[in-house]
């Protein structure tokens, strides 16, 4: 991100045949889900794996489940259409006869919403609560409320919270019927931007009751906000009032007034639509100060994982302290009113605001920040 | 003691040879439910024309139980927070939407694709009752009642407000009933509250338990609980329309149950 890399190339997934820019990740298929999980071997899965394994997070889970024990640690995952590509295969290879699906494919593993809930809780012998939140792009900047409440309740100490979206031909086709699909790489924000990139992705974290002593480097989830549009399934309410709505309660629950806001890092999926709605919920509670922008630019859109990656990208903005570029945007559109950071920044950073909004009229706003 | 509590106010329930809580009740009486009894398609009044022709039986379903609660509660919808939970959606839709990607013509309609969305019935919800609270649409495969109730319960700790639980599963078509079989579609409803008012039923508590689940003594009604995710909720249900004191064990994750200590309000 500090290099400006965006990660867009043109379509070239599977036999996709659509002119347009994914954020594919590199080497997901070469991903082997050990034996023990072959039931779930599905992209969806694989890339999970791959995203636990990154950074030292699957040590840290252990650790947390060593310290707390299983039954007090929940897994708490967003995702849109989980193993669905798996099917859309299978549908490929049905009997010519009888229409029936191969043998071989496996539903509950791959297929169902949970599966990637299941595949990471047994992953990790975890025994407590577990859920997969599915609606649509919030799904899993919501699965951070779902966690942090069921902490909040003494239920569970430590929560493996996260996103994992990977392609398939129904977001792709999907988003090419609505004519949402952007023939480059999607322009957040921009005067010219003409739709969205789909991307994939996995990301988490672990989320873990408040410590008695925090360290000085520890950094907090401070507020969710959660509403609904109540407007349409696949367009947000113009004026952007439940996105408003989300921030204010995200913000109502940080108890920190908009000005303490140091980013905010925008759902900005670069569609004409989405876009302006955004810019006037965010102009109408921070004005044009707060810097922000869409990191949509360098991984495009990955739906369902979009809240979790993006909630890792404010978590690495603070402890890092840098404000991310707004990639491919040229042009900032003037009507919107923000102040929409263009070149990464350097600087220190103490608290961040993270949008996720989705079909469905389904809001999520999250703040991070580095002291509770 | 209870790790977490609340207090029904309402229920709708509709599953194979009943419509409501009232035919619920006669089918519990006679003591021979149909598990193969057809399960009435509703029409939500509450959807606008447009969108009850969008929407298919999953959404129906959901939209037409919650409905039963709600209107129990009194509770205004446009502030009651809904959780949703579902095995697997909508899957007449996800099959058509498979049978057309696998086609030579990949082309396939934006209602279909917005309605494959594990949230649809949600997003109808609000379309169609203005409900701005906040909504969460849930999958826990054969555990999604058991993640509900815990979801639902915890909100209403979590925000002492009242909050809505929609659990609704509907078959797949062929061939993938043939790789997930369900046993009927069912959808079913709980208005839960933090405090007691003049519309509670009964008051719930909740730990988590290990062993067996309750077991329902009509083998109909067992059949159901144990072959429609959304059915792992009917001892409750039950528990409701009888009323009496008991204490449930529900499905939920191995190694994990829900022990539910359930005192009647009336």
């Amino acid at each position: 991100m500090a290099l400006g890399r965006i990660g867009l190339a043109p379509c070239r997934f599977e036999t996709v045949s659509l002119d347009t820019f994914i954020g594919e990740v590199a080497g997901v298929d070469d991903v082997v889900l050990p034996e023990r999980w072959s039931a779930f071997d599905c992209r969806n899965n694989r890339l999970a794996l791959l995203g636990v394994e990154q950074d030292g997070f699957s040590d840290a889970v252990r650790a947390a489940v060593g310290r707390f024990g299983a039954r007090r640690v929940g897994v708490f995952i967003g995702t849109s259409t989980s193993g669905m590509l798996e099917t859309e295969l299978a549908y490929r290879r049905r009997d010519p006869d009888s229409g029936a699906l191969p043998a071989d494919f496996n539903y509950g593993g791959t297929h169902n919403c949970f599966s990637a809930g299941a595949f990471l809780r047994d992953y990790f012998g975890i025994e407590g609560p577990a859920v997969v939140v599915s609606s649509a792009c919030s799904s899993s900047a919501k699965v951070f409320g779902n966690a942090a409440r069921m902490i909040d309740a003494g239920l569970i100490d430590a929560a493996l919270v996260g996103g994992v979206d990977s392609l398939c031909l129904t977001t792709l086709y999907g988003f090419n019927s609505l004519e949402l699909l952007s023939s480059r790489p999607c322009r957040p924000f921009d005067a010219g931007r003409d739709g969205i990139s789909i991307g994939e992705a996995a990301a988490f974290a672990l989320l873990e009751k408040r410590p008695d002593r925090p360290r000085p480097d520890d950094l907090f989830l401070l507020g969710v906000g959660e509403t609904s549009d109540a407007y349409h399934m696949s367009a947000p309410h113009p004026e952007g009032t439940g996105a408003r709505a989300a921030i204010a309660l995200a913000l109502a629950g940080s108890g920190l007034a908009p000005e303490r806001i140091g980013y905010v890092n925008l759902h900005g999926t670069g569609t004409r639509a989405n876009d302006a709605a955004e810019a006037l919920a965010v102009n109408a509670v921070f004005g044009d100060a707060a810097p922000c922008s869409s990191t949509k630019g360098s991984t495009g859109h990955t739906l369902g994982a979009a809240g979790a990656v993006e909630a890792a990208i404010s978590l690495l903005a603070i402890r890092h302290g840098f404000v991310p570029a707004g990639l491919n945007t040229v042009a900032v559109d003037s009507a919107m009113g923000l102040n929409y950071v263009l070149a990464h920044r350097s600087m220190p950073l103490d608290t961040v605001l993270s949008n996720s909004f989705g079909f469905g009229g389904s809001n999520c706003s999250l703040v991070f920040g580095r002291s509770a | 003691m209870g790790l977490l509590r609340a207090y029904i106010e309402g229920a709708g329930i509709i599953g194979p040879g009943f419509a409501n809580l009232d035919e619920f009740s006669r089918v519990l009486e006679s003591g021979r439910a149909d598990p193969s009894a057809p399960t009435p398609a509703p029409a939500p009044a509450c959807l606008p024309p447009a969108e009850r022709r969008r929407a298919g039986m999953s959404i129906k379903l959901a939209l037409a139980a919650g409905l039963q609660a709600l209107e129990a509660s009194e509770r205004d919808p446009s502030c009651l927070a809904t959780v949703f939970a579902s095995s697997g959606g909508d899957g007449d839709n996800c099959h058509q939407l498979c049978e057309a990607l696998a086609s030579d013509d990949r082309q396939i309609s934006p209602t279909r694709f917005h309605n494959s969305v594990h949230n649809a019935p949600s997003g109808y919800w609000g379309i169609a009752l203005g409900a701005t609270a906040p909504s969460t649409s849930l999958c826990a495969f054969d555990a999604s009642f058991g993640a509900g109730l815990l979801e639902a319960m915890v909100q209403v700790a979590h925000y002492g407000q009242a909050c809505l639980l929609i659990a609704y599963d509907v078959p797949y078509p062929y061939p993938l009933d043939r790789v997930r079989e369900l046993g009927g579609a069912m959808g079913m409803a709980l208005a839960l509250a933090p405090e007691p008012t003049a519309r509670s039923l009964a008051e719930i508590a909740l730990d988590f338990a290990e062993g067996a689940a309750t077991a329902l003594a009509d083998a109909g009604l067992e059949a159901m609980r144990c072959s429609i995710p959304a059915g792992r909720g009917l001892p409750l249900i039950q528990a409701l329309v009888r009323p009496e004191p008991c204490r449930l064990v529900l499905d939920y994750l191995d190694p994990l149950r829900l022990d539910l200590a359930v005192t009647p309000c009336r």
